[in-house]
């Protein structure tokens, strides 16, 4: 259980998501992937750390490269997940109490 | 803010789906009393606003029907219309629910709005799908949303070093 919320808060980041979109469409070195940010190479790392510990990722030695995959497996259990759905529930609620809050003080005054 | 509180704040909005069923429930509490949730529900102009949508048609009393239109540059990107079965105020509502083009299918809304004290509230949705694919493509939806406007935000960030 705790490793799926792990994935969740992997897949929050924007750069981890653009990270997953571009290594799905093929295997790349940590190289190959931070030259497509303007973000620091380590923090590059970073998020292919975190990525990797969940497993949405996978590191395959092929020579002297370090080449990154995507797992599918891990990657479809995500996506049957709850978590989105919630927060897109949080969102829409949290906007919700805002607008009344805002009604309720302009029909006061 | 206490890192916990934050945290606990940020967790309002729970969601049971339990495996093997074709039904969900959401469940929140609001610091508002229920007379203004329950208005935020009612009203054609509220709920364009917390909702992100245009309505165009929001007939709330019993038999009632309602149309929500949303546009993006120009062209409509989310149609959703349903029938109000049962409308009672600060109480309940009984309705369906269809987002127009989708594979979830109609679904089976009852929205229950509870007073907590005269300044909480809270309400439970439970909703209803055909059948448990129904429900697991709905949970999938916002999941790919984000995936796609991250790919979006890509292509952009490409097109524009062209």
């Amino acid at each position: 259980m705790n490793l799926r919320r792990d994935v969740f808060q992997a897949i929050a980041d924007p750069t981890r998501r653009s990270i997953l979109l571009l290594v799905a469409a093929q295997s790349m070195t940590a190289g190959a992937i931070a030259s497509n940010f303007n973000t620091a190479r380590p923090t590059v790392s970073k998020h292919l750390q975190i990525l990797t510990e969940c497993e949405l990722l996978e590191q395959e030695q092929i020579g002297r490269e370090m080449y990154y995959h995507i797992n599918p497996e891990k990657m479809k259990e995500v996506s049957d997940f709850i978590e989105p759905f919630r927060k897109m529930w949080d969102d829409r609620f949290n906007k919700l109490e805002a607008v009344m809050k805002n009604y309720e003080s302009k029909n006061k005054s | 803010m206490n890192q916990k509180i934050k945290a606990e704040m940020e967790k309002k909005t729970k969601i049971t789906a339990e495996e093997g069923k074709q039904e969900l429930t959401i469940t929140r509490e609001f610091e508002l009393p229920v007379d203004l949730l329950f208005k935020a529900y009612s009203e054609s102009e509220l709920v364009e606003q917390w909702m992100g949508t245009k309505v165009l048609k929001l007939e709330s009393w019993n038999h009632g029907s309602y149309q929500f239109e949303t546009s993006y540059n120009g062209s409509v990107v989310f149609k959703a219309n349903g029938t109000i079965h049962t409308f009672l105020a600060n109480q309940k509502i009984v309705r369906t629910f269809e987002i127009e083009n989708m594979p979830i299918g109609v679904q089976l809304e009852f929205l229950e709005f509870e007073k907590l004290s005269d300044q909480t509230s809270k309400l439970t949705t439970q909703i209803i799908y055909k059948s448990e694919k129904h429900r697991a493509e709905q949970l999938k939806l916002p999941f790919a949303n984000g995936l796609n406007m991250a790919h979006d935000r890509l292509q952009e960030i490409f097109n524009n070093q062209k």
